[in-house]
Order: C-alpha cells, then structure tokens, then sequence
C-alpha cells in the first residue's frame, strides 16, 4: 500500500486581494497531474465509509482509483451514473459534513479532497466537447411536468427523460438552475457550467418552458390535466426579515432580491445591463450561513469599503461552510459575531444610515443543539451603514399551495411527502428540494429528485399510488 | 423569446403593445400584470394587461427610462426576452356599487379592463381620466363602452373640465353616493384620490407601483407597508386600500434607483444614438 499522505493536495486560487476586484471564479480546480497526485492518496478501503457520507452514493473510490490511472472518461462516467451535477457538486456540497467527514483518513490526517477530485473530473469532461447524448428510449407515451428548474428539478429531468418519458419543465424565471443561478454567485459557481447541464438535458428531449409561474400561468390541477404526473421542485425562495423598525428604509435588501440582482440580472455589470444595485461603501450582512458569506463577498466585488458580517452567535455555531467563512475572512470581511440587530435608523431621504445591535452571549443549549444567544443588557451600540442585506433564512414561496387546496402542507408552508417515494398528499403530484426542506442543499434536493423519478417510473407504468 | 405583434404610439410617450402568448390568457384576471424583459441585458418590469385572448397579450406603458424606451423601439415581428403572468392579485370583484375609477397617463389604458369587469358585474361606473392637455387624453370610445358616466379633465382645460382631479372627484363624492373609488396611474395620482376620499371614508382601491424582480414573491423589493404591515406588492397587490397605505415610505422607496435610472438612460441612448 501507498504510502499515507497527511495533508491535501492545494489547490491554487486567485490572491485574495485580486479577486476582490473581479467575479471570476476564486480557486482553479487541479491539473492532470495535480488530481492525479489527490487521487493516490485514497487508500481504497474495502468497506469504503466515505460512500455512508453521500446522499446520492456515488461510487466514490471507484472514480477515484479511475483518476490515479489516468482513466478520466471512465471517472467521469461512474461520477455521472449517481450525480447529474458533478460540476456542481463538486464546487458547493458540504463535502466536509458528508464523504470527507467519514474518510479513514479523516481520523488523523486531512482527508481526500473527494470534492475537488469531482469537481476535477467534470471540467475535465467539459474540455472534451460536447457531451453525446445517449440513445433515445422508447418513448412511453407517459408526460411529466416538473415545476423548478433547480437542481432537483432537474435531476428529476434527467432521470425521467432516460426512461421513454416526456418530460416538460415549468420554470417561473427566464433562466434555469434555480438558487445555482439567481442565488450563488459567479465567483463561487460559474453560471456557464449550469447552462451546460440544461443544454445537455435539452439536447436529450427535455422541454424547459421559461417565464410560467405555477399557480398563476397555470396552476397544478390545470397541468394535471394534460400531465400524468407532477414533480414540485420550488425550492425556499421567501426572504424572511427580522421584523425590526427601519427594515423598509432605502438600502435594506433581502439576500434574495441583493443576488438575484447581482446573479441573475447581471447587476455588477450594470450599466451595460440594465438593472442596478446599490454599491454600497459600509455593508452590513446579517445571518451566518452559506447566503450571508455570498452577500458580503457579493459587496466587497461591487465596490464597498467595509463589509460586517453581523451574527448573533459565535463564530463556531456559524452555518456556513468553513471553506466560505474562511474566503470571506481572507478578503476582509469583518465578522461582528455574538451581535444582533434591532433597529435601523435613516436619513430625511427615507436612506438607511446607521444601525443599532446588541451585544449577545451564549446560555444553554437550545432545541438545535446549539447554545442559545441572549442579550447582554444596556450593550447597544450604532455604527454608520449605508447598505443592509438581511440573510437569516427563507421559507417555500406560497403560490402553489395556495392555489392547489388538497396539498398538505407543514408549519412553514413547507410541502410534506412521504420521504420513502416524495409523494404528497395529492395523487399525481411528487416533492422535494428545499421546497420539503426549507433552506437545505443542493445535494439534498438531488437526492429527493431521485428517489421521486423512480416512485413517478412505478407510477407511470403501473398507474398505482 | 415573444414575438412583438403590434407596437403602437397612442399619444406622445405612451405605446401599445400587443405581444404574442398562448399561455397568460387562460388565467388572466382585471386588475394583474405580466413582466417583461425587453432584451437579454433589460430589466424585468411590471406592465398591467389590458387586454387578452387566446393568441396575444396587450398593454399600454408610458415611456420614462431605459426599459420603456427599449419597449418604444419595437417592431412588428420584433422579439422581447421575456413575458411571464399574469401576475399579482385580480382586482376584487363587487357588485351593485356605484364606483368612480380614475386613470391618468399610462393608467388611463390600465382602467379599460377593469371597468369592464366592474360593469359586467352590474355596477354604476363612472369614469374619470385626466392628463395635461387634450392630446394626451387617449381611448375616450373604449371606456365610454363600459362606462355609465364619462368625464374627462384636462390641466390647461383643452378638454371636458379644467383643473386637477382634486376639483372633479371632491366635487363628485359631495354630490353622489359613491361607494368605492378605483385608482390607476401614477403614485401621485393614487395618492391624491386616497388623500381626497379620506375624510369621508370611501373606500379607495389603488393600483400601486412598488419597484420589482421577479414579481412572484421571490425577492422582498416591492414591500409596501399597509396598515402598519409590510406587504409584498407583487403578490399581496398591486391593488390596496389607499387609506391604509404608508405613502412616504411607497414614495421614498420608488427613488431607490433614480441615479442609476437616469444614468443607464443616458448609457442607452448614447449605445443607440452614438
Ligand atoms: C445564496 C445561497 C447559497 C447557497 N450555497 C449552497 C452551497 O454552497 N452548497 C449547497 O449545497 N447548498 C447551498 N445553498 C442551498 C441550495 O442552493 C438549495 O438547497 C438548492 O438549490 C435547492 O434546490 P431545489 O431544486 O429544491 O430548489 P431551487 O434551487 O430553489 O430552485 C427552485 C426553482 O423553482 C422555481 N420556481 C419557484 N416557484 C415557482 C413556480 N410557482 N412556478 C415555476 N417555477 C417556480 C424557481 O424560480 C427556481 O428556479 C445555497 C442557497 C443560497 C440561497
Ligand atoms: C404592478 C405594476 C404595474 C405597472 N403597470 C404599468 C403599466 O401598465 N404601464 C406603465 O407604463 N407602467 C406601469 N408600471 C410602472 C412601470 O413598471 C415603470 O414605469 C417601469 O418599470 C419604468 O422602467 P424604465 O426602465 O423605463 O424607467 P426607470 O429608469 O425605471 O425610471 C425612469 C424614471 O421614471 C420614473 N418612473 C418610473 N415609473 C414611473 C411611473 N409609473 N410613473 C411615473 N414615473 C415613473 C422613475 O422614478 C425614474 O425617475 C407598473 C408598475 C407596477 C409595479
Ligand atoms: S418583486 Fe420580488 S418579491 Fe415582489
């Protein structure tokens, strides 16, 4: 056996202070020879505990060992038998909550980076040309609607399409890829690699129908009609606020409309596209997961001269990915932690200008397990802001099960199923994503689109519920 | 993309446009909107429908910035980047009221659906639409169809009454019963009917025009605060009581962008006029 090597392969990024000023992508990914070195220091265990860590059970020695020979056709085809998105996943699933936190190596050195070695294998593929698209099935004569292009949207697609049916996707915006699109940014997920899967999907029969909003355009019982099955996909996409004075000053965003903006709408190129953001110079982002850590980098690029990163609790009960925190931090971002907002104060022009917190500790454990933030008296302060991006979370948009009575759902408008097939409760119509969730990840709304795809297959042939 | 099937100046500044659509009739209600997106790089703005049938989609915009502009250069045959709706609540449906519906500029056009709702349901429509001068008062013959009275109001007094609706409407309410005020237009406008029919109580449905994304709930930028709550535009509205609305706040936050509005305009018309 090879010899143990302790630390993971680096990976070159652009210097912090350089990406700063840019949305390109901050690390590069590995070279040939980079992966290669990566992927011989997997010990190719028998009884692989990294597989336990993915949702999807991907193979993931397998495509490994097929990296360390060189043979990365064939690692990109067993990364692509489980996984419809390794470019994706690769680059934004907490791996280190997942396979890499299960790794033998894990016990005592750093893991494999099984993350980049997806990420590796897909561009790979992607420098190849084209991806051929497989034989066309049978066709079943059987139609699905899926509604939400997002990543389980998709995967449902992807899954369908393969089996003979015809698949239709519903999406309300006038771009694919859900949250990859609108929410994370480019620095972080480059859009052209999403475009790429939906075209492959495209290019296999599947048909995307943009700008349809369900439960407007057309709402659930009425594609029912002309649909044998119905896969909702719609993700979280309601922006909370805190519901503290000043929210609706001029310069407050929700972390939605601040990357929807930026993202989808190309603001950061304004004025060469046309719609505009605020450039603020003293930012202040609050929330600690994954959405705040895009928010205050998202600033930092358009021109701010302090961002905050404002989080009621401590560093370490901080949500987002440590990789995140850890970028954020080398590009400056000033982590205001164990501090909570309650109030916003603005100018006579109805501008936000300056903000009050409160200082917080930790008491006991609350229901999640993590310590309970509580104010510390007589502790407020105010610092000069001009700009607010709220991040504390979001919820399943309304529209649908508004508009389709007999779908039950839970205490957050979430939509329950049956997590064993994604039924709901109304026949005909399957869920999951962030949609069943609330605020999950994309690897979790992959993998609810695949245990779906195969209950709609059974449904589809059969016509049993 | 949306074929462009007619695109037509009515009046100085203020177009009709008829975009081909198979999918927004079926749903369509007075009172809702759709999103457009001129082109790849435009904006995503709201444009209430005035019209729909099984083929196409019609409404009337007035031309204030870059993406209304880029929306006054269209052809016939032309192609937009995006059409989604119909969007937003339907105006509420009531019947056997007598109701004054007051338009100005573009929401002269935005009214012709919802009166006709409002007289086929059997109510007494009285119609009052005012702008600056008679050449800019537009589809006088549309509306007199549905409505049961008609007054026109002119500022320079070109047409029907001189003055500001302030005249006509205080004067109206004095002297009929009138159960209910409808609003479209401008946010001055539908402020100024809410601040006119306050001291009697009547109640005031105005159209509202917050700033948008996505317009599906999606992004929290139209919020407008109603009766001390805030209320997202895009799906709680556009429609909401006048009484209850925080009009500062609706007025400041439609200024959010007024410096890169008027720079991005300036960027269109050099990239198109060199
Ligand atoms: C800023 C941000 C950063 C994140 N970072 C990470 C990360 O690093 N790693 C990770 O794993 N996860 C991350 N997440 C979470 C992850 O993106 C989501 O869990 C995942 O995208 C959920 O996928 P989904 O398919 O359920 O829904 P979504 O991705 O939300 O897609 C839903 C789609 O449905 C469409 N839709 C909604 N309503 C309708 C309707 N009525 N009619 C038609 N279409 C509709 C939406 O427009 C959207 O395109 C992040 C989320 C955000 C917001
Ligand atoms: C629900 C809803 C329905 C709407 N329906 C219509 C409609 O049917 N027809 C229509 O013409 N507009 C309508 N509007 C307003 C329309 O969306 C805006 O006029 C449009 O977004 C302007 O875009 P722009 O890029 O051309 O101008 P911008 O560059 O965004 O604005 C240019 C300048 O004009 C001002 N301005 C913008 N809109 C208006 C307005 N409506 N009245 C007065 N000044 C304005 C701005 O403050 C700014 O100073 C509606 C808005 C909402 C929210
Ligand atoms: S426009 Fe985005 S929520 Fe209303």
């Amino acid at each position: 056996m090879a010899k143990i090597v302790p630390k993971k392969t680096a990976m070159r990024e652009q210097p912090a202070m350089e990406r700063t000023k840019n949305f390109n992508e901050v690390p590069y990914g590995y070279s040939e020879q980079e992966a290669i070195q990566e992927a011989k220091r997997c010990l190719q265990c028998k009884r692989p505990t990294c597989m336990q860590g993915c949702p999807v059970e991907i193979d993931i020695p397998g495509f490994i060992d097929l990296i360390a020979q060189r043979d990365f056709r064939g690692a990109i085809k067993r990364l692509k038998d489980k996984n419809v998105l390794p470019a994706v996943c690769g680059r934004v699933c907490p791996q280190e909550d997942q396979c890499e936190k299960l790794c033998v190596l894990a016990k005592k050195y750093e893991p494999v980076g099984i993350g980049r070695l997806e990420r590796f294998a897909a561009d790979w593929e992607a420098t190849q040309g084209e991806a051929p698209v497989p034989k066309k099935p049978k066709p079943t004569g059987k139609k699905v609607a899926i509604i939400g292009a997002g990543p389980g949207g998709l995967t449902v697609a992807g899954d369908l399409i393969k089996l003979g049916h015809a698949v239709t996707i519903f999406e309300a915006l006038h771009a694919p890829g859900g949250v990859l699109v609108y929410g994370i940014p480019e620095f972080r997920l480059p859009k052209v690699i999403v475009y790429r899967e939906v075209d492959y999907l495209r290019r296999c029969g599947v048909n995307v129908v943009f700008d349809f909003v369900v439960g407007k355009t057309a709402t659930i019982d009425q594609i029912l009609h002309e649909y044998d099955a119905v896969y909702i996909g719609t993700g979280a996409g309601l922006p909370w606020f805190m519901n503290i004075p000043g929210e609706n000053l001029n310069g407050v965003y929700s972390a939605n409309e601040y990357l929807t903006r930026s993202n989808l709408m190309k603001a950061y190129l304004f004025p060469e596209y046309d719609t505009p953001i605020v450039r603020g110079k003293r930012v202040a982002v609050i929330g600690g997961g994954n959405v705040a850590m895009d928010c205050a980098r998202t600033a930092l690029r358009l021109g701010a001269d302090a961002v905050h990163n404002v989080y009621r609790r401590s560093r370490k009960e901080m949500p987002a990915r440590e990789e995140e925190i850890h970028h954020a931090e080398e590009e400056g971002v000033i982590f205001d932690i164990l501090t909570l907002p309650v109030r916003y104060m603005g100018d006579e022009h109805n501008w936000v200008k300056e903000m009050e917190c409160i200082k917080m500790q930790l008491g006991e454990p609350d229901a999640s397990g993590r310590r309970r933030p509580v104010p510390i008296e007589d502790s407020n302060f105010i610092t000069p802001i001009d700009t607010v991006v709220c991040a504390i979370g979001q919820s399943p948009n309304p529209l649908i099960p508004q508009t389709t009575p007999d779908l039950k759902t839970g205490k957050w408008g979430n939509i329950e199923i049956n997590p064993e097939t994604g039924k709901t409760s109304k026949k005909g119509c399957w869920a999951g994503g962030d949609v069943v969730r609330g605020g999950a990840t994309v690897i979790l709304a992959m993998g609810d689109g695949r245990v779906a795809a195969r209950s709609m297959d059974d449904y589809l042939k059969t016509g049993v519920w | 993309m949306y074929k462009v099937l007619k695109r037509e100046q009515i009046v100085p500044n203020i177009h009709l446009l008829a975009i081909e659509s198979s999918s927004v009739h079926q749903n369509a209600r007075a009172g809702e909107f759709v999103v457009v997106r001129a082109d790849e790089r435009g904006e995503r703005i709201p444009l209430n429908l005035v019209d729909w049938n099984k083929d196409s989609v019609s409404m009337v915009f007035m031309e204030v910035g870059t993406s209304t502009s880029k929306l006054a250069s269209l052809k016939p045959g032309d192609e937009i980047a995006t059409l989604a709706g119909p969007l937003g609540k339907p105006t509420e449906e009531v019947q056997g009221k007598k109701i004054a519906c007051i338009g100005g500029c573009y929401g002269i056009g935005a009214l012709l659906p919802v009166i006709r709702m409002f007289k086929e349901k059997g109510n007494h429509v009285t119609t009052i639409i005012e702008a600056r001068s008679e050449f800019l008062l537009y589809w006088q013959d549309k509306l007199r169809e549905y409505s049961d009275e008609f007054q026109e109001i002119t500022r320079d007094g070109t047409k029907g009454h001189k003055g500001h609706i302030n005249d006509v409407l205080v004067d109206y309410i004095k002297k009929n019963n009138v159960d209910m005020v409808y609003v479209q237009g401008c946010t001055y406008l539908t402020y100024l009917c809410s601040e006119i029919t306050r001291p009697s109580g009547i109640k005031t449905i105005v159209g509202l025009n917050p700033i948008m994304v996505d317009a599906t709930g999606m992004c929290g930028v139209c919020r407008v605060i109603v009766a001390g709550e805030t209320k997202f535009g895009c799906v709680d509205g556009p429609e909401f009581d006048g009484h209850q609305v925080d009009w500062d706040n609706l007025i400041a936050r439609r200024k959010i962008y007024i410096n890169e509005e008027i720079s991005s305009l300036s960027f269109y018309e050099c990239e198109r006029y060199g």
